[in-house]
């Protein structure tokens, strides 16, 4: 069950603060407040708060996965799978665990509950799920979501996905994410009730926002480079490595064709009656050996697709480091347009007072082809002006603060993730160096076996 | 030089030595002595066939020698080893030492063609020198084989290379193409040179030393091969519906050379498809390990981890091109030469003598020699003139017989040694391609754990 993940016995942290992440939460205080829960993080502060949700130690676990059908929103009948997701509370005192909750999810409920975290924490770099569809297959994987080594591989993403969740510092107080493991029914209503998709930006004005914004923080640009380059060259990697698993592939599998052909010599063989000592009988052997090559590849080419799929998290983890920089790009440039926005007031509030005219405006033309506002009417425009052009700084000077908050809680999410990309990957691939060592053993002792069997012959 | 002296030389490859009387101190079924003796005998027999005073050379040992106690096929299965004599390589009593290699092109009006350069040194006598070189190209091979075919009907002559490859082939004369030809022509020479019989023929001896113009005044003389390949096979074909009397022993060989032919072209087409298989994983990892290097210029705190991977990845690519290379040096071109063995052992796909030829001319000696026997029971007339030409008949179908029977089992002999050592070297490449890139990878994970604690040691205060 714990097998991809590296840390398996991820526990979520008691929150020492109030936990946030409620529906009616807004963005402001919860960005707020996390500023807070993110230097508490590695503080591992074991005391029971009001307000938290857990109470103790918890573990997770995406223990199994069924094929369900059911009826879909136009009723037609569907076949999907379902994920049981078991909740266990650890005691402290003997290290027991009992079972707290279970129910069963969808992969489009995790999803759901994704769409959610992006809305409510946009500054985090929210953990991605496992691909939709299977991508990157070498032959032998079918690319069919039914197939039991797919939904295998997709349980233990998805058990990975929320393990990473929970010992997220300030994601595992999240109460739809609390609901999500405790609460099967009624909970889409729960996180539609939000309201959270109202609340999501436009991809077209953050589209728009990356065009235009002036002055983004040079780190954030950085970074989507950078997660420009980890996507490009970790694709790439994949695919090569899909084609050198097929190539190896076909090497182990035709020397199966060997045992074949031995086997049926060396029944010719055996009936010239030698008995154990014939050559028959050390072709019997030799096939054995060379059928054990053949099927070892299975096993080998299966352990590797956990590599891949440790590869794949940090290939979509890019897009999440994306989201993040975009959604700085967005404040940005609603600052950059704010504060333009109230240039250009104060400017026209200067020029109504001062009596010229700099700058073009509509009100300018139709007085000059219209004739003079009179100076009460003109009073009341500057006075107009003057109130909007307080309320612009107030808007400002609040957008500014958002907006360095923004940058100093993500940068942190990002140096947390960072760390935790560094750690993970070095793991992955020293791993992948254990994987070709078993390997490489298992080769020496199928071959030094088959030159035995020549030898004796 | 050969017989009972190379029956008590322990081999050289390891396998269980094989005494005079083979015996075989290990492994092996327990059949004594028949095989060993059978080379011997077939010294004694082409003594009788060949009437050569080279033969000399072979012992006499009476003991030993007896043809009326040779064994019929031996009921065994064929590939038990009994008896490690090696015919070929010992180096110490090896008198005739040949190589074929630098390939050149030559371009005429005509025609284009290549030629081997062939270097022959050798000890013995009959050589007006010690050392020599001349340069040979496809046909003078193809001929070569055809005047030891004509002269020994009844021996099994060494398969040449094909003509043309029949599938992939864009360029005649691609470097693979003509490397692979040249191995086999090696082998070709060799295995002549290391036959008891036909290294001693004319024809091999002025092909080895001859001048360019030597040889083809030479060629020129005598019937056309195949004239007379054509008269005999017609002869034959026609010979075949009288035999009577054939021989048990030649239907088992019969049988075993079907079965081994299918065998071997099996192990042919695997060896080739594994060939290729191996080449095309070289070729994706060929590119696998660059991308660690691209992926480390982005990756300040990984730089390291990827290039060691990097370089774990790129030796063992080079560690399955040496696989490769081995498995094209050893296990293809033998398996290959067996196919072509076999090949000339079915009777369906040669035009030139075979063994089944072989047998096929010895049944229309035999065929003739059965009507001769009906005719004198029907024909009472010219009875002083028939039993005579009987007799002469007998003779040549037991020479027949034997000279084939010597010469099949020895190369039985060769043939299971040769599989055998193609197999276990192959073995080897692969124990030799794993270790290395155990080692590449066990020493990767040594520096990472060096470094672990190096950084573990370093955070301490």
């Amino acid at each position: 069950m714990e097998q991809a993940p590296p840390d398996p016995e991820r526990q979520l942290q008691p929150a020492p603060l109030e936990p946030l992440g409620s529906p009616d939460a807004g963005l402001g205080a919860a960005v707020g407040k996390e500023a807070e829960g993110a230097g508490e993080e590695s503080s591992g502060v074991d005391t029971m708060t009001h307000n938290n949700f857990w109470l103790k130690k918890i573990e997770i676990s995406v223990s199994e996965a069924e094929k369900r059908t059911g009826r879909n929103a136009m009723n037609m009948q569907e076949t999907y799978t379902a994920y049981l997701i078991e909740t266990r509370s650890v005691e402290h005192t003997d290290g027991q665990s009992v079972l707290t909750d279970s129910l069963w999810r969808r992969y489009s409920e995790f999803e759901l509950l994704r769409s959610y975290l992006l809305v409510y924490y946009p500054h985090i770099v929210v953990p991605p799920l496992p691909e939709k569809r299977a991508e990157f297959v070498w032959h032998k994987l079918s690319a069919d979501n039914m197939d039991p080594d797919f939904v295998e591989r997709r349980r233990i993403g998805l058990e990975n996905f929320l393990l990473r969740i929970a010992s997220h510092p300030i994601l595992c107080r999240d109460k739809i994410f609390y609901l999500f493991l405790t609460q099967e029914g009624n909970w889409k209503e729960t996180v539609n009730e939000t309201g959270f998709q109202l609340k999501a930006d436009s991809r077209l004005k953050a589209l728009n926002a990356t065009f235009r914004v002036k002055n983004p923080d040079k780190r954030f640009t950085d970074l989507k480079h950078y997660s420009d380059e980890l996507q490009s060259v970790i694709s790439h990697l994949l695919r090569v490595r899909a084609r050198v698993a097929d190539r190896l592939y076909g090497v182990y599998k035709v020397h199966g064709n060997y045992g074949r052909v031995f086997s049926e010599w060396s029944a010719i063989e055996k009936e010239m009656g030698d008995g154990l000592q014939s050559a028959g009988h050390h072709m019997d052997v030799f096939r054995g050996y060379m059928c054990r090559y053949a099927s070892s590849i299975d096993d080998i080419l299966e352990d590797e697709e956990h590599y891949a799929d440790q590869l794949k998290e940090y290939l979509f983890y890019a897009e999440a480091l994306r989201a993040v920089c975009r959604k700085h790009e967005l404040m940005q440039y609603d600052l950059e347009m704010a504060a333009q926005d109230l240039a250009s007031k104060k400017q026209q509030c200067e020029e109504l007072v001062t009596g010229t005219v700099r700058t073009f405006s509509l009100k300018g033309m139709t007085t000059k082809l219209f004739g003079q506002e009179t100076p009460e009417q003109r009073e009341a425009r500057i006075k107009v002006l003057e109130e909007q052009i307080n309320e612009g700084e107030q808007q400002l000077k609040s957008k500014n603060l958002e907006g360095r908050e923004f940058v100093k809680n993500a940068w942190a999410d990002i140096e947390r993730f960072k760390e935790q990309k560094n750690r993970d990957l070095k793991e992955a691939l020293i791993s992948y160096a254990v994987m070709q060592i078993s390997m490489c053993k298992k080769g020496i002792q199928v071959w030094t076996n088959a030159k035995e069997c020549f030898s004796k012959m | 030089m050969e017989g009972e002296r190379r029956a008590s030389q322990a081999p050289s490859s390891g396998l269980p030595a094989g005494g005079a009387n083979g015996e075989s101190p290990g492994g092996g079924a327990p059949f004594p002595g028949s095989s060993g003796s059978s080379a011997l005998l077939q010294a004694e027999v082409l003594d009788l066939d060949e009437d050569e005073d080279d033969l000399e050379v072979f012992s006499k040992d009476a003991s030993l020698m007896d043809m009326n106690s040779f064994s019929p096929m031996m009921p065994t299965s064929p590939l038990s080893m009994i008896n490690q004599i090696k015919f070929e390589d010992e180096p110490d009593l090896k008198d005739l030492f040949i190589t074929v290699d630098e390939p050149e092109s030559h371009v005429t009006t005509i025609e284009t063609f290549i030629t081997y350069r062939i270097i022959t040194k050798t000890s013995r006598g009959e050589f007006d020198s010690s050392e020599f070189e001349v340069r040979r190209r496809y046909q003078d091979f193809l001929w070569l084989k055809g005047k030891l075919e004509e002269a020994h009907p009844t021996l099994i002559i060494p398969p040449l290379p094909e003509k043309f490859i029949v599938k992939g082939m864009v360029e005649r004369f691609n470097d693979d193409f003509i490397e692979t030809r040249r191995k086999a022509l090696h082998k070709f020479l060799n295995r002549i040179a290391d036959h008891p019989t036909l290294t001693f023929n004319e024809d091999f001896k002025i092909f080895l030393t001859a001048q360019a113009w030597e040889l083809s005044s030479h060629k020129k003389q005598g019937p056309g091969l195949l004239s007379r390949m054509g008269q005999t096979v017609r002869a034959v074909a026609s010979s075949m519906r009288g035999v009577k009397n054939r021989p048990e022993e030649f239907m088992e060989m019969n049988n075993f050379i079907e079965l081994f032919s299918q065998k071997i072209n099996l192990i042919d087409k695997i060896s080739q498809r594994i060939y290729k298989e191996e080449r095309e994983y070289f070729d994706e990892m060929k590119e696998y390990g660059p991308i660690h290097i691209l992926w480390s210029a982005s990756e300040e705190d990984l730089v390291d981890t990827l290039k060691d991977v990097a370089s774990c990845i790129d030796r063992c690519c080079k560690a399955t091109e040496k696989r490769m290379s081995g498995l094209s040096e050893a296990l293809l071109p033998v398996v290959h030469e067996y196919v072509l063995y076999s090949e000339m052992l079915m009777p369906i796909l040669s035009v030139c003598f075979n063994v089944k030829g072989v047998m096929k001319r010895r049944d229309q000696i035999q065929a003739e020699l059965d009507s001769k026997v009906e005719v004198l029971t029907y024909k009472k007339a010219d009875t002083d003139l028939l039993p005579e030409e009987i007799g002469k008949l007998e003779d040549k179908v037991e020479c027949a017989n034997n000279a084939l029977k010597a010469d099949w089992e020895r190369w039985k002999q060769n043939m299971q040694n040769d599989i055998k050592l193609a197999f276990t070297d192959m073995a080897e490449e692969n124990i030799h391609y794993y270790e290395q890139c155990l080692a590449t990878w066990e020493s990767f994970l040594t520096s990472q754990t060096n470094l672990h604690l190096e950084e573990a040691s370093e955070d301490k205060p």
